[in-house]
């Protein structure tokens, strides 16, 4: 069974047509990326699998349960996670705080208003060790809309694993990073997602190659190719859409 | 640690308040201290439940006094039937009825209400308070139409024994309530739905893919705070015996909504701060003055544009100076600030009662008494006086305010370090 799949999902804003039906299997542990120029729908892609917009027709599936219908809060219940090309974090609530937060519906907690957060521990010792793990423990009580902007995303990809989904999207998370930023952020990417299915758009290529298992090559709302690596790289019609112009 | 000894002796202040003007030759207390505290201590409830959403939701809700009413209606009701015994329920547990008939209104208008956010859900309670409003002219049965609804709170049922004839008995029955509600309303912001009323308020979307449906953040946190506006509400009932139109029409949502601002909406204590200073006003300068809603709304806005998170705000934005150990430095920059604006202060209070003697104060046949004589509002030297004052202070303030902020940024700078 798949993790993720999308069977010709179309999306119209209007009369456009900016998804044209994209067909798309994701096995378990994969990591795939989804790379295209800009105007392809790779952030629209993320947005109609997590819920955010609904789709026009076509079927999207997780682990074999059809997830379109449904609103963006019980897709995240279902096992589907994912981060937000412009940072998405609590800006107004302590760098800890984002992380129990991220961590309590998983946890069970609910809407409850009678448990008193501090008396939770195993809950403030997992937000504490995904603390250590982001490399965040010196900033913990620090605002999060104070972090530095490196900072910031990698909160957003703690946050977005917390809740320990199976299938983690990933929208950019090295966008206006710096090379050594991106290094490290995908050194903890890499860590984060062991075991996990990967879904990224990213555009920074030297990036794509060393992490993909496959890549998907999207162009005005289609697929263009989809397959490993190599088999993209020798794709002609990639080439000449996407990758040519990049690779000189 | 020491916010905790704050909280012991505001209790014992409270608690003592009463006794500051006993007045021990007739061996009386005094009823305007009294009825001035127990006031307070309804609008401390009904600040700290309105911030729930304002402060801490980012709802901005213009119906809050629809709950605090519902509760003193209902309470009134409770009160009739208690006292011809048809329900045995003693005096302390009153509030809490008060309380669950404010959650259900909540509940039922929540329903509507928080489908939405920003805007659109500031709409709807706008239409919600009119609905109620209009509601409460119209059934007379329940709401008893202009002249409200009235009862006799001497129902002789009470767990320790009190008749609740004398106001003071009352004003601890509402310190009790007051201290009970706020330790409530402390503890939910330490639960997960307190937390995740936060997280709705700094950004609904990243809720939503950490699991939560804000919407139901939003209803839950309605009604709960709907819950304990309706708990201010019973002790109103209780105080006053009668509740009518007032203790739910829109000046007093608007109450709310100025006293959790003015007080500060960043920090849990801001709005029992803002409670406070306002019903001393609403009291005090009341007494002094007939223009004192301009006060009012003039230091709103003045709020609103130099300090946006409210007295408390103001207050602990000099927690890292005062944790540098650097307090005392700003001492003379504070002196410095006060006769200048003595002088704004001076001069519009002084234009303003001015303006008011010329018109209101004629036709009530009153006389502006200052300083000891009485001040004739036609001659030119009074106006001229608070221009003047108005205009110097104003120049000088700026002037002065310069060189504050420089003094503040140096020693923010330092306390960064």
């Amino acid at each position: 069974m798949t993790a993720l799949s999308l069977r010709d999902v179309r999306k119209n804003f209007g009369a456009t047509e900016i998804i044209r039906g994209v067909t798309l299997d994701i096995a378990p542990g994969e990591r795939h990326c989804i790379i295209g120029p800009n105007g392809a729908g790779k952030t629209t892609c993320f947005n109609l699998i997590s819920g955010r917009f609904p789709i026009t027709s076509g079927e999207i599936l997780l682990n074999g349960v059809r997830i379109d219908t449904l609103p963006p809060h019980k897709i995240n219940r279902m096992g589907l996670s994912r981060s937000f090309q412009i940072t998405s974090i609590f800006h107004r609530m302590s760098v800890f705080e984002n992380l129990r937060c991220a961590l309590l519906w998983s946890r069970g907690y609910r809407y409850s208003f009678w448990s008193p957060l501090w008396r939770q521990t195993a809950l403030n010792e997992a937000a504490e060790a995904l603390l250590e793990d982001l490399n965040l423990a010196t900033r913990r009580d620090v605002l999060a809309g104070l972090l530095s902007y490196a900072e910031q995303r990698a909160l957003e990809i703690g946050m977005t694993i917390a809740g320990g989904a199976s299938v983690v999207l990933l929208d950019e998370p090295t966008a206006g990073m710096s090379n050594t930023e991106t290094d490290y952020a995908m050194a903890l990417i890499r860590r984060v997602t062991q075991g996990k299915t990967l879904v990224m758009v990213e555009h920074d290529m030297k990036v794509v190659f060393d992490l993909a298992d496959t890549i998907t090559v999207l162009v005005y709302g289609q697929v263009v190719a989809s397959g490993p690596p190599a088999a993209v790289r020798a794709n002609r019609a990639v080439q000449e859409a996407y990758l040519g112009a990049l690779e000189e | 640690m020491r916010v905790r000894w704050l909280i012991v002796a505001l209790i014992v202040v409270a608690m003592a308040a009463p006794w500051g003007f006993y007045d021990w030759t007739h061996h009386r207390h005094s009823g305007f201290l009294i009825s001035m505290l127990s006031q307070m201590g309804m609008m401390v409830i009904l600040a700290l439940s309105y911030n729930m959403l304002l402060g801490q939701a980012g709802l901005f809700s213009l119906c809050h006094a629809t709950f605090f009413g519902m509760g003193g209606y209902a309470t009134i009701h409770f009160l009739n039937a208690a006292g011809d015994g048809s329900l045995p329920v003693p005096m302390e547990v009153m509030p809490l009825l008060a309380g669950l008939s404010g959650l259900a209104l909540a509940m039922l208008f929540g329903a509507m209400a928080t489908k939405q956010r920003a805007t659109a859900f500031a709409m709807i309670t706008l239409g919600i308070g009119e609905l109620m409003a209009t509601a409460a002219l119209m059934f007379h049965h329940f709401f008893g139409g202009e002249g409200g609804v009235t009862t006799n709170r001497m129902i002789d049922n009470s767990v320790f024994g009190l008749s609740y004839a004398s106001g003071l008995q009352v004003y601890y029955l509402i310190l009790a309530w007051t201290v009970i509600a706020a330790a409530l309303m402390y503890f939910l912001t330490l639960t997960p739905l307190g937390r995740m009323a936060n997280a709705t308020r700094d950004n609904f979307e990243r809720a939503q893919f950490i699991g939560y449906d804000p919407r139901m953040v939003r209803f839950l946190q309605f009604a709960l705070s709907g819950f304990f506006a309706g708990i201010g509400g019973g002790l109103y009932a209780i105080t006053y015996e009668i509740v009518t139109f007032d203790a739910l029409a829109a000046p007093l949502s608007a109450n709310a909504l100025l006293m959790a601002y003015i007080g500060g909406t960043t920090v849990f204590g801001g709005p029992i701060l803002g409670a406070v200073l306002i019903t001393l006003l609403q009291s005090g300068v009341s007494l002094l003055s007939n223009s004192w809603l301009v006060y009012v709304g003039v230091m709103f806005i003045a709020m609103v544009i130099f300090a946006p998170s409210g007295l408390a705000g103001l207050i602990k934005a000099h927690e890292p100076i005062r944790r540098a150990g650097r307090l005392g430095a700003l001492t003379v920059p504070y002196l410095r600030l006060v006769i200048p604006s003595l002088g704004v202060l001076l001069g519009f209070v002084g234009l303003v009662e001015l303006m008011s003697f010329l018109t209101i104060g004629a036709a009530q046949g009153k006389k502006l008494v200052l300083f000891g004589g009485p001040i004739d509002v036609h001659a030119v030297v009074p106006w001229a006086v608070s221009v003047a004052s108005l205009l110097l202070g104003g120049v000088w303030l700026r002037f002065e305010a310069a060189g504050f902020h420089l003094v503040w940024e140096r020693l923010m700078a330092g306390a960064r370090r």
